[in-house]
């Protein structure tokens, strides 16, 4: 069996959708969330990787390495909000992030 | 310096990066007040400044730089010039709420710099690499941004909810932006339009679904509905003059983005995108409408309004005309305006003891600040839709492109949502007017009070010199065309 494009993209779908039930399903810790996003965003590098070699056309590589380096700024400033927020709330469990409602 | 000269129509852009990278030097090696950096932000104010002369007297015509990524057009000019107008009035306004809150500090001022820059980068967008890296840079700023109180829980709050959702968002317009480019071979909006015209939903289900996936995630950044989650939390928990913030740049240049793709590189599979965008209007003006009613926070009941009036504005652009881009562009002009003169109202919402928030705390302003009660209540009129002011004018040019479109169930729920959503603005109006005063404010500093002026002439002179705007939106508009770039 050669390994097609369809496979690829299973792939990253899959990945892509474990990310999203990850920020939607984890009750427990604002952490996973980040490890959730960033699953979803190498989710689309696989894409755009794949995408890249069948064309023959290196745009989504390009692509994929600068969703890298955001991704590390975005990671980042995720890690120091939640810093912030446990110093203020003292916990990062998802169910405490409810100061405001409505 | 030829060769320089083709990078012209991105001056602005680089001279708001070029600025926001010397405050940076300026604020670290200037022993200035922790707080209360008022020469930074003073300075600040003179870069926008510059840029927007730079944007104004910029071309009107089309000019595309580095490959086709980034587009100068008239379109990009008149968003821009909005964007950077809000910006530089929301710095004025809030000058003296962040030196009380110890917040004015010259990161603040660079943050906001860096935002704008991202937005005009957004605008002017030409492909998906740029319009992904626009978004970006503005979503990061805006993050720190929101969470720049760093003491106070609501405020930290604030500013992890609109990351979690944020980056949600961001991986969704990604992975439509991979199906995209997978399934046109291009990340050129030019291209992908050639290729996906005329291409039904069935022929590219690939592309169908990037398309879905894309418009999702811009529809975070406008917080259309059901995409809003987080803007009441995000608006109430964030310090008020970045909500103010919150509430006029970064909306108008999410619209104009999602203008520019759905415009330039979907025309030709306009059926597929308008039913999403019929439904996120239906949807936004109705939840703007009835959830607003219970509200305390006059913060939340902004956010609120704010996904009401998102919606309103979508309506123009389901309505797929000229007509219909026209009214957005003009909603926007006018949304801008009535939204920070209603935060200039809220920052003024001060008595001795500290900044209130409720609703309740206008009780009787009637009585103890007649200007500020006028002002705050002509704009609420307004937001509702009341002829003669602004934005009377703003939902009759949408609702008339829907009619001119046939959308006719759209334009009557839009007008049916908008009675709805009168009865709320109207009870704020009705307690500054008809309760007691139970407290009083000191009185409203010069910097809302001069943006109190612009936004209240804006909102009651448009009636009788409506032609300037109205004629500004249609140029922008009709400089707003796919070009699919030779090979």
């Amino acid at each position: 069996m050669t390994i097609g494009i369809g496979h690829y993209l299973t792939v990253a779908a899959s990945l892509f959708t474990l990310g999203m039930f990850g920020i939607f399903l984890n009750r427990k810790n604002v952490i996973i969330i980040l490890m959730s996003i960033e699953l979803m965003l190498l989710a689309v590098n696989i894409n755009l990787v794949a995408f890249s070699h069948f064309l023959g056309d290196l745009v989504g590589q390009v692509f994929a390495l600068l969703i890298l380096t955001v991704a590390a700024a975005e990671a980042a400033i995720g890690l120091a909000i939640v810093v912030v927020y446990y110093r203020n709330r003292g916990s990062i469990a998802v169910d405490d992030v409810n100061m405001m409602k409505g | 310096m030829q060769h320089l000269s083709i990078y012209a129509p991105v001056l602005p852009e680089i001279v708001v990066a070029l600025g926001a990278m010397a405050l940076l030097m300026f604020g670290v090696f200037r022993k200035a007040t922790p707080g209360g950096d008022f020469a930074t932000a003073w300075l600040a104010i003179g870069v926008l400044l510059l840029a927007a002369v730079l944007v104004a007297t910029g071309t009107t015509g089309r000019e595309a730089v580095f490959d086709g990524a980034f587009i100068a057009d008239g379109f990009a000019r008149f968003m821009k010039l909005l964007i950077i107008g809000g910006a530089v009035l929301v710095i004025i306004m809030s000058f003296g709420n962040l030196a009380r809150q110890g917040l004015l500090s010259f990161e603040y001022i660079v943050l906001l710099l860096l935002a704008v820059l991202g937005m005009m980068l957004m605008i002017s967008a030409g492909d998906l690499i740029a319009l992904y890296l626009g978004i970006e840079l503005q979503s990061l700023s805006l993050y720190v941004v929101a969470a720049i109180k760093r003491d106070e829980v609501r405020s930290s709050e604030a500013g992890l909810k609109y990351f979690v959702l944020g980056a949600l968002s961001s991986g969704m317009l990604l992975y439509g932006a991979s199906l995209i480019y997978g399934f046109t071979g291009s990340v050129d909006f030019g291209v992908i339009a050639s290729v996906a015209q005329g291409q039904s939903a069935a022929g590219n289900i690939g592309l169908t679904f990037g398309l879905v996936f894309l418009l999702i995630g811009i529809a975070f950044k406008i917080s259309a509905v059901p995409f809003h989650m987080w803007t009441p939390d995000v608006y109430q928990g964030a310090p008020t003059p970045v909500t103010a913030f919150f509430a006029a740049a970064p909306k108008l240049a999410a619209m104009a983005l999602l203008m520019r793709v759905v415009f330039t590189a979907f025309p030709g599979i306009a059926p597929q995108w308008q039913q999403i965008i019929v439904f996120l209007s239906i949807a936004s003006m109705l939840l703007g409408a009835f959830a607003a009613i219970g509200q305390t926070n006059i913060k939340r009941l902004m956010a609120y309004s704010s996904i009401g009036h998102i919606g309103y504005a979508l309506v123009g652009v389901a309505a797929n005309n000229e007509a219909g881009m026209q009214a957005v562009l003009i909603y926007l002009a006018i949304y801008l305006f009535m939204t920070l003169g209603a935060f200039a109202c809220i920052l003024s919402m001060r008595t001795k003891d500290g900044i209130l928030e409720d609703i309740d705390s206008l009780s009787g302003l009637a009585k103890t600040n007649l200007p500020m009660a006028f002002v705050l209540a002509m704009i609420l009129f307004s937001m509702a839709g009341i002829p003669p002011l602004a934005g009377f004018f703003a939902k009759f040019y949408v609702f008339a492109a829907a009619i001119k479109a046939g959308l006719y169930p759209l334009a009557v729920i839009g007008v049916l949502a908008s009675v709805v959503a009168a009865y709320y603005y109207l009870r704020v109006i009705k307690v500054m007017f008809f309760d007691d005063a139970t407290q009083s404010f000191v009185p409203v500093e010069r910097g809302p009070g001069f943006v109190m002026t612009i936004a209240i002439l804006f909102v009651l002179l448009f009636v009788l010199v409506p032609q300037p705007l109205v004629n500004a939106a249609l140029a922008a508009v009709q400089s707003l065309q796919t070009v699919i770039p030779v090979p």
